[in-house]
């Protein structure tokens, strides 16, 4: 079941269309990535959930109802560009933006606590913001963003200003969210964490959706047929066995003197074809199929868009 | 609402407990009362003792058969208890006199019935209320003396010497009108929401930009509407600046009182106080030589004061400086979530300032032409209307034109429902544009959005 559905979503500003009847399903309980370059309208779609924003045409479906003000308590918003009152202490500031989302303040001020104990900064509750560090701030907004312990999180590049040790914290803690039953949204650019923890994706370019679905469909989806092959024998005679049923893509010997080859099939022929092909000249150790990365098919698409707009 | 009163009290609350905020609190009474003190100080300074030598080189004659031969003015000048005159006929050099005990040195010259011209020697410079008296004196001597000369009685130049007052009389009622006196006070109230605008409107104006280059602004507006974030703070500052207001007029009385009983004991008890007002007023007396005038002066204050319809007035100065500040203080949030840096609020701060400046230069006009056409439609316009309207309600409104402030009143409130709408509709788009210096023709795009 999909907690929130944008639904043919249009927003134009001025001179430009941000968003070109937009349609995602987000499944209850995944993680989901929303990808895409620079530009292309994933913070106008964020803006448009949290109602920062209306949209021009189509509507939001958020939990099986139309999206309503008071739905922003069961959202929890981290934007890409954040930051904090700089002369307010951590604690009133993590109290008050808690209460702005409809958390009294015994509650808010309980569960932060605890939170503050969890990320091990519970000296920092009577620090002002402006006495620490990036980093730091920005590991109190996560709590701030996920404290009233929200249905739906949406998280604009999460990871950025993060060091690895801390960018692991928010990665561990976005996945023992989801356990409990959070859903997730995020939008990054980076796609190794894509592939790390997202169960869902959509790429949207220049407004509008140009990919959706599960991570793995989507990888399966843009495979070329292409195979690394790890094999002893004479490279010369390799190649000239392949002929032009395949395509050798690249070639190089491995650390233990073996031959690596990188095949694409062409058209109508199948795995069995090549290993027939290969095995007379030479001895075949491995044979794995490349299954594309989502930044190769991020690139992949924005270029083809690019070159097909020219 | 509640979300709308939790950014209200953070605002308050933020502002407040500011060091600013505590040091101003204290600063600006410590100067209003150190500057009235100051005042009170000075003017005790000014009954110090003048001893001033009169040289008096007029030549020795006799006025008539019966008296004897003698200069001009010995004898003739009328002392105060802080002015008092010794005699002298023989000229002393400048250096000579430094080595005396004397403040003043008064040399009339020979023949200062034809030249009238004296010199004053000083070696502290004496106030102007010693000056003017010193004046008084000599002249009358000079005039009694041209009274014989031309033989004409005195109780005839008295009857003679004119000194016109003009009453002036409101043709509808037929009343005595003072009211230019009354837009002093009206003045006074007008200056008051002029800094209150200014003061406030700019704290808003710095607080937006605050939220929006801290870049809070957007966790805020995914839980608030950016209205009621606009609001909440213009509504904040709002109370913040009231909470100022009230204690500096608390803590300036509280000093004031405290700065006169120390510096001035005696001006402490009312009985001393209206003593030493007697006292100003007799040597006032004296300078003008006219005490009907000063009686008048002392009536025409009481009936302004009574004239002003206080009830009117104050009810009016509280409606006026929220209308005012609203109006303004939501332009002012506009521009700074219009704006990224401060030396691009320049641009904008003009359009806002003029209005607000030309209002009190409007309100100022009022002082010398109250029922002019300029302070009429400067009273109606909501841009200038809440100071140039103060000077108005001193004056006091009739029948026939309480039209007037009804309309004013209606246009106020016109003016800053819409210029609230016009501010909400440019601060939510401002404050997530970044990185683009914003034009006149964006803005009016934004309205569109």
């Amino acid at each position: 079941m999909a907690i929130l559905e944008a639904q043919n979503i249009t927003k134009t500003y001025a001179n430009h269309v941000a968003l070109s009847d937009v349609s995602i399903s987000v499944p209850q309980g995944s993680i989901f990535g929303l990808l895409g370059p620079n530009g292309a309208g994933k913070t106008s779609l964020i803006r448009i959930i949290n109602q920062i924003t209306a949209p021009d045409e189509g509507k939001i479906i958020f939990n099986g109802t139309e999206l309503k003000p008071e739905h922003v308590q069961d959202i929890g918003y981290l934007p890409e560009e954040r930051g904090l009152y700089k002369k307010m202490k951590v604690g009133d500031q993590a109290v008050y933006l808690a209460r702005l989302k409809g958390m009294n303040k015994t509650e808010a001020t309980k569960k932060l606590k605890q939170w503050f104990k969890r990320f091990e900064i519970d000296n920092w509750w009577n620090k002002k913001v402006e006495e620490l560090s990036k980093g730091m701030a920005q590991k109190v907004q996560f709590i701030t963003t996920v404290l009233h312990e929200p249905k739906f999180l949406i998280l604009d590049e999460p990871f950025s200003g993060f060091d690895p040790i801390n960018a692991n914290l928010i990665k561990e803690e976005l996945l023992r969210l989801r356990n409990e039953g959070a859903t997730i949204m995020l939008s990054t650019h980076n796609m190794g964490s894509v592939e790390e923890i997202c169960s869902h994706i959509a790429l949207i370019n220049n407004a509008k959706v140009v990919l959706e679905g599960g991570v793995k469909e989507v990888r399966n989806k843009f495979k070329e047929g292409v195979y690394d092959i790890i094999f002893s024998g004479n490279m010369l005679g390799f190649t000239n066995a392949l002929g032009t049923n395949f395509e050798l893509i690249h070639h190089h010997e491995t650390e233990d003197k073996l031959k690596s080859a990188r095949i694409k099939l062409t058209e109508g022929a199948s795995v069995n074809d090549l290993l027939k092909t290969v095995i007379p000249v030479a001895g075949v150790h491995s044979l794995n199929e490349v299954i594309p990365s989502m930044n190769d098919i991020f690139i992949k698409i924005v270029q083809q868009k690019e070159e097909s707009d020219e | 609402m509640s979300k709308i009163s939790l950014i209200i009290e953070r605002e308050y609350m933020s502002r407040v407990r500011k060091k600013s905020f505590i040091i101003m609190t204290f600063l600006g009474p410590l100067l209003i009362g150190g500057l009235l003190s100051l005042g009170v100080f000075l003017g005790m300074s000014d009954s110090s003792i003048y001893n001033v030598l009169v040289v008096d080189l007029t030549p020795e004659i006799a006025i008539d058969s019966t008296s004897s031969p003698k200069a001009m003015f010995v004898d003739e000048l009328k002392e105060t208890s802080q002015v008092r005159f010794d005699y002298t006929t023989s000229g002393l050099t400048n250096a000579q006199f430094d080595s005396t005990d004397y403040t003043l040195m008064l040399v009339l010259r020979e023949d200062i019935i034809t030249f009238p011209e004296a010199e004053m020697v000083f070696r502290k410079l004496p106030s102007m209320k010693a000056r003017s008296y010193i004046k008084s004196q000599v002249e009358r001597v000079i005039e009694d003396n041209k009274l014989i000369l031309e033989s004409i009685p005195k109780e005839k130049f008295d009857e003679i010497n004119t000194d016109l007052n003009i009453i002036t009389v409101d043709a509808e009622d037929g009343s005595t009108s003072f009211k230019q006196e009354q837009a002093f006070i009206g003045f006074g109230f007008a200056v008051l929401i002029y800094f209150f605008i200014f003061l406030y409107g700019v704290q808003v104006m710095r607080g937006v930009m605050e939220e929006k280059s801290n870049r809070i602004v957007e966790v805020i507006i995914s839980s608030v509407k950016p209205f009621q974030l606009m609001m909440g703070k213009i509504v904040g500052v709002a109370l913040v600046g009231l909470t100022q207001f009230l204690l500096w007029v608390i803590l300036t009385g509280i000093l004031f009182s405290a700065a006169t009983s120390i510096f001035a004991p005696e001006l402490s008890n009312a009985a001393t106080m209206a003593d030493q007002v007697q006292a100003t007023e007799e040597v006032a007396n004296e300078v003008s030589k006219d005490a009907m005038e000063q009686a008048a002066i002392g009536e025409m204050a009481e009936l302004i004061l009574f004239r002003v319809n206080w009830p009117l007035m104050v009810g009016m100065f509280i409606f006026y400086f929220l209308g005012g500040y609203l109006l303004y203080a939501s332009l002012f949030a506009a521009v700074g979530a219009a704006v990224d840096n401060d030396t691009d609020t320049q641009q904008f701060m003009m359009p806002i300032t003029i209005p607000l400046v030309f209002g009190f230069i409007v309100s100022e006009f009022a002082l010398t032409n109250p029922e002019g056409a300029a302070v009429f439609w400067f009273s109606q316009i909501p841009l200038t209307s809440p100071i140039v309207m103060m000077v108005r309600v001193a004056m006091g409104f009739d029948g026939s034109s309480i039209w007037e402030l009804i309309l004013s009143m209606a246009l106020l409130i016109a003016g800053f429902v819409f210029c609230v709408w016009l501010a909400g509709k440019i601060y939510r788009v401002g404050i997530l544009m970044y990185g683009k210096k914003v034009s006149y023709k964006e803005l009016a795009k934004w309205l569109k959005y």
